[in-house]
């Protein structure tokens, strides 16, 4: 990566209190903790500063006293050692859900805590009578709990009561509806019972009910949190910055503020932030970030360019026509967001449950009630302890847990075969794929071009092409370059971008580069990459390059096609590309020159089709397909914003993940199914039970473990096999 | 029974104790980075000077 020269950090460095700056930036190319250490040493070593490199979010956090202008030199030095750096208000980055999500956190351990001591007491009471206590003394035990528990059921119990009176607001009913009334009724009924010196209070249910259940939802809440942080990473790459061209001097600005008419100034290796038209320069692009292609095109003043795409081999100066927002890649965003926006309607296994749950629970509390009140001619307190009962021996612990522990492992073992799973509920969507799309560039190829006629070529030539190209950052002949093991000869030699290599061999001029430069423009041309040799005045030699398959690819679309499933192929790339790689698998349903745009709407046509569709893909062209199907896999070779937006990321340089994932998410689904159907077994035992009368809070809290770890035990079966 | 006047207050108050401590590892970053945590305890560099916690809540 090359360095935009003495760009302006200015609009991004902030004051601190005690006279320094702080600056904040996103680090492009951290792959492992070494990484950071050095950044963090080379920053330290200086006059003054303080860096810190938080590993987790690949963020730097830069500190210095002095003058606020030595934000250029700081981050110069870092930007040579090979990592690219940009810079982000902290305003934008500082959200209100990772505040929700330490909110929920502090309830965790606030109900953890009060679980805890309250069980102290519950235990104490259960193992002795009144007779060895003395009423006083059992008092005294109650009355300790329900200082702890009413505070703690008010303050941790909160989110649930809150989401509660949103979804009855709205008359429907979720899983926190049974919750909060629970809750409040056995924490209010055991406040009635320690005031009148009942026998038994149920304040270690309430809370320990509470401990489980805030686990449950602070895991989900991380989890979707990681999800939504794949669109803000994309819009800090909007928001990132950019070298302007103002009045001829450089200044470093917000994507965001370019407007149509400024002129960008893009170096080597950059990528190019709005879309525009060039009006100086000649170098080459990489436009796979929009279209997949695999060729990279040669550009000169006039050529249209499009935000995304990567400058290789001379400095541009672009004159942008397009702001950030109506840009391609502005557009992409809008689909991602809107795609997001859908996932949230979807209705988890869990909640349809709850849909039918809620209802019948509670009527059969209100008929147990009833029943003993007016028919048995009980007093209301004795009816609406029983009726409580039932309430809390239904408590939704096993059939919350239902799904939870199967998920944490399938999470672990998808894990072990090299998957990473980002959302929640992926396992339960990806069980019902039946329409699987594959990206073709770096999703069934390995996207590393590699020379396809080694034959055909002398070792001569081969030795004078790699000198060349060891001289040049084009990808194609970087390429060359490594495959060749001999040995390199110091060649004089100038690059022409878009063009090509020249240098000096013996006197003759040698060219390595493009068929309209050096090769035989008359030649058969399949579309296939390539680049020319030309020795002095000797015939042309071709070069010619293709992206190798994934190893395995073969195989798994066999099998995968086998199962039933239905493949599909839409890549960006050349129509000649696509139908060979198509050919080689089999695949009968192909799209070639697909734009990322129109990747989103197959995906959106096939699921108004009632079809559930997997993408796997690793482009930013892919990004907003990822988000649109039904459940999405990305490689980890993939962009960083690819993966965030993709369900699950694999590694490796196999294709065997995809099929690994469906086979266990199928069995996992399963295992949830049968989890539901022994939870709702149990309470068809237990409830009746309960509205007899025979059951005492112990034997309730006793039955609800079992329950409990029936259900845990049950999905360990998933490891079987 | 007398030693519940002793114990029961004594439980509550390591209880409320290690809620503290909790509350104060959030407060002060402890878990902004488990991933460098964990990286950061096997280098062997002679320890530098404390780096602030981010500031990032």
């Amino acid at each position: 990566m090359t360095t935009t020269n003495a760009v302006d950090f200015g609009r991004f460095v902030a004051d601190e209190k005690d006279g320094g700056h702080v600056l904040h930036m996103l680090v492009d190319g951290i792959h492992c903790a070494n990484c950071a250490f050095r950044i963090e040493e080379t920053l330290n070593k200086q006059d003054k500063v303080q860096a810190r490199v938080n590993l987790t979010t690949r963020r730097l956090t830069l500190r210095w006293q002095g003058d606020a202008t030595r934000a250029a030199s700081l981050t110069q030095s870092v930007t040579d050692m090979g990592y690219k750096l940009t810079p982000f208000d902290t305003a934008e980055s500082e959200n209100s859900d990772k505040r929700e999500e330490q909110a929920l956190l502090r309830r965790v351990a606030v109900s953890g805590f009060a679980s805890g001591n309250i069980m102290l007491l519950s235990v104490t009471l259960w193992s002795s009578t009144a007779a060895s206590m003395g009423m006083a003394t059992r008092d005294f035990m109650h009355w300790i709990s329900a200082l702890i528990a009413i505070p703690t059921v008010i303050y941790a119990g909160l989110p649930f009561f809150k989401s509660a009176r949103n979804v009855l607001a709205h008359g429907r009913t979720n899983m926190d509806v049974p919750i909060s009334v629970a809750l409040i009724l056995t924490a209010l009924m055991s406040l009635w019972e320690t005031v009148h010196h009942g026998e038994y209070a149920y304040f270690d249910s309430v809370v320990m009910l509470l401990f489980l259940l805030l686990i449950g939802r602070w895991m989900d809440r991380r989890a979707r949190g990681r999800a939504r942080a794949a669109a803000q990473d994309l819009l800090t790459m909007l928001s990132g910055s950019a070298t302007v061209l103002q009045d001829g001097q450089p200044i470093l600005m917000p994507i965001r503020d370019l407007c149509a008419g400024m002129l960008l100034q893009v170096a080597v290796g950059e990528k190019i932030a709005a879309d525009g038209v060039i009006e100086n320069g000649q170098s080459d692009i990489d436009p796979s970030f929009i279209s997949g292609e695999t060729i990279t095109q040669p550009v000169n003043t006039g050529t249209r360019v499009f935000g995304g795409m990567i400058n290789l081999t001379a400095p541009l100066t672009i004159r942008i026509t397009a702001t950030s927002g109506e840009s391609l890649l502005g557009e992409i965003v809008k689909l991602m967001d809107k795609a997001e926006q859908g996932h949230a309607n979807y209705v988890r296994l869990a909640d349809r449950v709850a849909r039918y749950y809620t209802p019948v629970v509670h009527l059969l509390a209100l008929i147990t009630f009833l029943y003993w009140n007016l028919l048995a001619h009980q007093s209301w307190q004795p009816s609406l302890l029983i009726a409580m009962t039932v309430l809390i021996i239904t408590c939704p612990c096993a059939l919350g847990l239902a799904v939870p522990a199967v998920q944490v492992l399938t999470s672990g073992r998808l894990f072990r075969h090299g998957m990473l799973l980002k959302s929640a509920d992926a396992v339960e969507r990806m069980a019902k794929v039946d329409t699987i799309i594959f990206d073709k560039t770096g999703t069934l190829t390995e996207n590393e071009p590699a020379l396809a006629n080694p034959q055909q070529i002398g070792g001569r030539n081969m030795q004078l092409a790699a000198s060349l190209a060891s001289q040049s950052h084009h990808p194609l002949a970087r390429a060359l370059f490594n495959m060749y093991g001999g040995k390199i000869l110091p060649l004089q030699a100038a690059e022409h971008p878009a063009r090509g290599m020249e240098g000096d061999y013996n006197g003759q001029t040698i060219r390595l580069g493009s068929r309209d430069w050096c090769g035989d423009v008359n030649a058969d041309n399949d579309g296939a990459p390539e680049i020319w040799l030309r020795v002095g005045e000797e015939d042309p030699v071709r070069f010619v390059f293709a992206d190798s398959l994934r190893q395995d690819a073969s195989l798994i679309l066999h099998t995968l096609k086998s199962k039933g499933y239905d493949i599909k192929l839409l890549s960006g790339d050349r129509s000649a590309a696509v139908a060979k790689v198509a050919a080689q698998l089999e695949i009968k349903d192909y799209r070639a020159q697909v734009t990322p745009i129109e990747k989103h709407a197959v995906i959106e046509d096939l699921r108004n089709q009632g079809k559930h569709v997997l993408m796997v893909g690793d482009g930013l062209n892919d990004a907003a397909a990822l988000a649109a199907a039904d459940i999405s896999m990305s490689p980890s070779t993939a962009l960083d914003i690819t993966q965030n937006a993709a369900d699950i990321v694999f590694q490796g340089r196999k294709l065997a993940p995809v099929l690994e994932a469906l086979n266990v998410s199928k069995r996992a689904n399963r295992l949830v199914l049968e989890n539901f159907v022994l939870s709702v077994g149990y309470n068809l035992i237990a409830i009746p039970m309960a509205m007899a009368g025979l059951v005492t809070p112990f034997i309730a809290a006793l039955s609800m473990a079992a329950s409990s770890v029936v259900v845990i035990l049950n999905a360990q079966r998933l490891n079987r096999g | 029974m007398d030693v519940l006047i002793y114990m029961i207050p004594l439980a509550l108050g390591l209880g409320l104790l290690a809620l503290g401590g909790f509350f104060w590892a959030m407060k002060s970053g402890q878990f902004d980075d488990p991933e460098g945590a964990a990286n950061r305890i096997l280098r062997d560099d002679p320890p530098q000077a404390p780096a602030q916690a981010e500031k990032d809540h």
